[in-house]
């Protein structure tokens, strides 16, 4: 395979707060409301070059929902952004009743997800937002796997109409992609070429799916397929049928629950259109803790070693009459 | 640098002082927050520095009841932290209390400690009635343990809360007050950390919040204002929740305690840019040689 081509490293987060003020030059009908903690979620960068669009709401994530709702309906383009943790639980009856329902124009960054918030701990670690938004109609979902590809995803689903979701973390991660790269939501984009097995991957564990896929062909000759699914809903059929058919087996990697995240929105797709062995990385079924974000990463498997272990336990199933193990 | 600090081994009782021995217990539980702030390299030093006065008062004042070597004890009045990232100040007083060994206050958010970036029931620490991070939650825990106590296990059991200025914005804090007010939950102290600081600056332009005591009393409760840095004045408000919740007013209430975030260390005070840093390395060291 080719190198993996690295430029530095910075969070993803940075990417929201350009692309909105990119946004914001370009349509002015695109408004911003803070939930305190614009700094952090870099909404900042907005309310600095447009403070006549941007309202600050305070620690109130259910009014905030509602009243972007309230914009919405009346023909703005309103972003609501705060940590994942409580802007997609804190407000979840106003995502889907007044939101999802309405399908409307309402845009929600959640910043800060994932076990990389780091030493915050369990509270602050969301770790189930794609399970509980991807069950709501008319909901986009998408977590872009460096800064650039979320500087693109929030011009995406500004430039869209209905309700999306852009998740993004707190800590700078590898830069690999750049303005050049495509993006298109609900479009996977395969980033290596292979076919002995597929590692879909969303967020900050592409790169790791790179550097497993990397391993496996240096350590086995394996030729995996690395597919950066930035978009969680709706789900790319199309790559990932292929991706089954033409690999057969795959391993998911997320930074989140296994249920009913990624790994289950491929394996849905996969069981109906061309069944394989598959393996899921991701947290399985418990809270986060304190920790450096590394250290948590490599605790919880959420790593190149994670993927690459769990790729060499697909490759098994995948052999004649190992399929039941 | 590698950042490393001792803590003294002072263990404090819970008994009625003069006010200078408040004032030195509260400047104990300010070195244990900077250093363990500085340690952990991550976390919230202005709210807890702004709160030492009163969680001296609360913890070793005879106000709160409770037995350290008995953290299940069935008759302790409770402590629910209702903004969970104020737990620094929460974790010295307990380990000051005798709860847990002091040194444990060296692992603040390391991996594997028992004192989580925002407190867990999960790690089992003793003397943390509930986990806390989300704001606002808290003290509808506190109404719902002080329901229990009053309303069905008929015991004398107080709950005492506290929740920042800002977290006041969340509506469910709201909810609460009127289930307190409707419940006549007379045994519910609910403290206000008002220190008009939150992340983004003062509370009255990220979203204003008062006038407080006007709004309480208007939510029926038996409203107390107090200077959160007033030993005296700190006592006084517990011995009026204390009187009230004694006399069966059937009123919750709260004590609006006007404070500075960072109080007690110079270059801090009052500066909502601390709410969520530690201090480094040198600022800590400038910070204890202020507390000394
Ligand atoms: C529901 C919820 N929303 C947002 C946050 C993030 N957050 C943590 S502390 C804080 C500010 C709290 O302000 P205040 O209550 O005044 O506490 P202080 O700044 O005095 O420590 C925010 C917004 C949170 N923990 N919970």
């Amino acid at each position: 395979m080719k190198k993996i081509e690295v430029s530095g490293k910075k969070p993803t987060r940075h990417g929201f707060g350009e692309g909105l003020v990119e946004l914001g030059d370009k349509h002015d009908n695109v408004v911003v409301l803070g939930g305190d903690i614009t700094g952090s979620v870099m909404t900042s960068y907005f309310k600095e070059k447009y403070p006549d669009r941007f309202f600050s709401i305070g620690i109130a994530e259910a009014n905030a929902t509602t009243i972007a709702t309230g914009m919405a309906l009346s023909g703005k383009i309103p972003f609501f952004s705060s940590y994942s943790a409580f802007a997609a639980f804190r407000n979840t009856d106003q995502l889907r009743i007044s939101v999802c329902y309405n399908n409307a124009n309402v845009k929600i960054g959640g910043g800060h997800s994932g076990i990389t918030v780091g030493p915050d701990g369990a509270t602050h670690q969301a770790l189930e937002e794609l399970s509980l938004l991807r069950a709501m109609p008319n909901m986009t979902l998408i977590v872009p796997c460096d800064f650039s590809e979320t500087k693109k995803a929030t011009i995406a689903v500004g430039e869209m109409y209905g309700p999306a979701y852009i998740r993004f973390g707190r800590s700078a991660v590898p830069m690999i992609t750049n303005d050049d790269s495509p993006f298109e939501i609900g479009k996977a984009n395969v980033l290596n070429e292979g076919d002995d097995i597929a590692l879909v991957a969303c967020g900050l564990l592409v790169y790791p799916a790179l550097q497993a896929a990397e391993q496996l062909e240096k350590n086995h000759g394996i030729k995996a397929r690395v597919i950066n699914n930035h978009t969680i809903k709706p789900i790319d059929v199309e790559t990932i049928t292929k991706a089954a058919a033409e690999c057969g087996c795959i391993v998911t990697a997320e930074e989140h629950q296994v249920y009913g995240g990624l790994g289950a929105a491929v394996a849905e797709t996969v069981v109906k259109n061309a069944p394989v062995p598959m393996e899921f990385v991701g947290i399985k079924d418990t809270f986060g803790s304190s920790g450096e974000p590394e250290e948590l990463q490599e605790i919880f498997g959420l790593n190149w070693q994670g993927i690459y272990a769990s790729a060499l336990k697909a490759l098994d199933r995948k052999k004649p009459g190992n399929i039941a193990v | 640098m590698e950042t490393k600090f001792t803590f003294s081994d002072l263990l404090f009782e819970n008994k009625r002082r003069k006010p200078q021995e408040f004032a030195e217990i509260a400047k104990e539980l300010r070195r244990d927050i900077i250093k363990s702030l500085a340690m952990a390299k991550s976390g919230h030093t202005g709210g807890p520095l702004g709160l030492s006065d009163i969680f001296s008062v609360l913890f070793f004042g005879d106000v709160l009841r409770y037995k350290a070597d008995d953290p299940k004890w069935d008759k302790r009045d409770k402590f629910v932290l209702s903004g969970g990232h104020l737990c620094p100040v929460l974790y010295s007083c307990l380990a000051r209390a005798g709860y847990f060994p002091i040194e444990e206050l060296s692992t603040l958010r390391k991996y594997g400690t028992r004192l989580q970036g925002h407190p867990g029931l999960d790690t089992e620490l003793p003397g943390i009635e509930t986990a806390a991070g989300s704001l606002g939650q808290g003290i509808s825990i506190a109404a719902g343990m002080a329901m229990t106590h009053k309303l069905l296990d008929k015991t004398d059991q107080r709950v005492f809360s506290l929740t920042g200025d800002g977290e006041l914005q969340e509506g469910s804090v709201w909810e609460t007050a009127m289930s307190a007010a409707q419940y006549k939950l007379d045994n519910l102290c609910w403290i206000v950390d008002d220190n008009d600081c939150q992340i983004d600056g003062r509370v009255k332009d990220v979203m204003n919040i008062k006038p407080l005591d006007k709004k309480f009393e208007a939510f029926g409760f038996n409203v107390i204002e107090c200077d959160g840095h007033d030993i005296d004045d700190i006592i006084n408000a517990f011995d009026k929740f204390i009187a009230n919740h004694e006399s069966g007013s059937g009123k919750p209430t709260v004590i609006i305690a006007k404070t500075f975030m960072g109080r007690g260390v110079s270059f801090m005070e009052d500066l909502h840019t601390w709410h969520g840093n530690p201090p480094s390395f040198e600022q800590a060291e400038k910070a204890l040689e202020e507390l000394k």
